[in-house]
């Protein structure tokens, strides 16, 4: 079953249709609502390698529908602790619940990680009002 | 800027949800609920495609025949009226103006059902070769073409089996349409002619028995599955139908257009094939990606019915045999797949 369009209030967001979690000096990442259903049931999840360094604004992996291949823009920096292993084994997971199981990796914030200018729920909503 | 047709279903792919998407000049619904539910439909039970976009030609006179044995590939003598025929334009070099599908109406009179991309330059092509005792028609603005597809979809339709590639006027819900027992997906079904203006009333009747709208999505990762080509990826004017695999819709025994090139091809052997791989890492193999092996993806999607990349390429002739491994160059990541034996996907006995 797809999910219903929602931003939670606790997260935070990117242009590019990332969002982070953040938590102490740990954040989990995932795509939004708005980019699973753009591009479509997903059917393969390319990730980062363990202890792999991302950097905000830059790409840590791919997700792949049918028909489109997106980049995966890291909204903060940091160093890979967990890769989601249900997301490689079942793609389709986002699609479900793209704020919960559905969630990509989790990292530790690097110390300049670049969370501090990212967009509310209010300030993504409006801007995927514009898309 | 340009402007993109529409098909007379336009209103009703909006009305559904459909993603609608710029394709070959036209605006068309890429999918209606997701490329995966709809392929499966096809596979398992039926769906309906509107192919409207899709050229028709009718090519009527005396010397219509022996006109198309000089333009295509196939032996036309071959189609009996009611009869359907795969065939091939070709030019000079033997290289592939357009695949398309002759249906014989009456001795002298054919339609000609061509790619929409290619609608004009087919016509073109026809008509600057002037056949005396023959009339080239372009009525692809007068008819509509849904295609009904899937092993439920004749039952669906309440109408009775018949050959493939053989075609009859017939009746869906009162409404008449040619029914052509051909199709794009690998399973049986039919091609529906229907006059435009009794498109929508056709579609609705077929939504209404159950068939699932399906989008061109679909129908590209179902075509790919069973390794129909498509024009444009895999065969276009500068690849032969030799090494495209299509040698059995060239009758080398006629004369036609490139045929000399393709006799000679075949007699040499072609320096290079398309072949048809599966994944067997990650990755989705996509149109562009090299081979290292030598050559390039030309389709490549991921099977819904195999849950894995597929795709099809030419490689030189000694990479084709199946079980020979192949590395796809995945945005700079080697991935290895594995040359098999077409089709792709078959059906469990």
């Amino acid at each position: 079953m797809p999910a219903a369009e929602s931003y939670p209030e606790e997260l935070r967001y990117n242009q590019e249709h990332d969002w982070a979690r953040i938590e102490g000096d740990e954040a989990t990442l995932g795509i939004t609502w708005w980019a699973q259903d753009s591009l479509g049931d997903l059917v393969h999840f390319e990730p980062p390698e363990d202890g792999a360094d991302v950097t905000k604004g830059s790409s840590y992996g791919e997700v792949e529908s049918v028909k489109a291949v997106s980049d995966l823009i890291s909204p903060v920096s940091g160093t890979v602790l967990e890769v989601n292993a249900k997301v490689v084994a079942e793609p389709e997971t986002v699609n479900e619940d793209p704020y919960g199981e559905g969630w990509l990796v989790r990292i530790r914030l690097a110390d300049d990680s670049g969370a501090d200018d990212l967009l509310d729920a209010a300030a993504y909503k409006a801007f995927v009002a514009e898309q | 800027m340009q402007t993109l047709l529409r098909t007379p279903l336009y209103e009703r792919h909006v009305a559904l949800g459909a993603r609608m998407v710029p394709f070959a000049g036209w605006e068309m619904p890429v999918q209606y609920e997701g490329v995966i539910p709809e392929h499966r439909a096809v596979r398992e039970d039926c769906g309906v495609f509107d192919v409207s976009h899709m050229g028709r030609f009718e090519f009527e006179g005396p010397q219509v025949p022996a006109a198309l044995q000089r333009l295509l590939s196939n032996d036309i003598d071959k189609v009996d009226v009611g009869g359907a025929q795969y065939t091939l334009l070709t030019n000079e070099t033997g290289g592939i103006i357009d695949d398309l599908i002759v249906y014989r109406v009456e001795g002298g009179r054919f339609f000609l059902i061509v790619n929409a991309g290619n609608r004009e330059a087919d016509f073109e092509w026809i008509e600057e070769r002037g056949h005396a005792g023959t009339d080239l028609r372009d009525k692809s603005d007068e008819f509509a073409l849904l295609a009904v597809q899937g092993p439920r979809s004749i039952e669906r339709l309440g109408l009775d089996d018949a050959p493939p590639f053989t075609f009859a006027m017939g009746e869906v819900a009162g409404i008449e349409v040619m029914v052509n027992r051909t199709g794009y997906t690998g399973e049986k079904g039919v091609e529906l002619m229907v006059m435009a203006e009794d498109a929508v009333a056709l579609w609705d009747a077929v939504v209404e028995r159950g068939a699932t709208p399906c989008g061109l999505g679909a129908r590209d990762t179902l075509r790919l599955e069973v390794c129909y080509p498509l024009h444009g990826n895999d065969i276009g004017p500068d690849t032969d139908a030799i090494s495209a695999g299509l040698g059995w819709v060239c009758a080398l025994d006629t004369e036609f257009t490139g045929v000399e090139e393709l006799r000679r091809i075949k007699e040499e052997g072609p320096e290079r094939k398309l072949v048809a791989f599966v994944m067997q890492e990650p990755g989705i193999p996509r149109q562009g990606m090299a081979i290292a092996e030598g050559g390039e993806v030309t389709s490549g999607s991921h099977s819904p019915m195999l849950d894995r990349g597929i795709g099809m390429g030419y490689v030189a002739a000694e990479h084709t045999e199946p079980g020979t491994t192949l590395t796809i160059d995945v945005r700079g990541k080697p991935r290895r797949a594995e040359t098999v034996k077409k089709p792709i996907y078959t059906k469990e006995a």
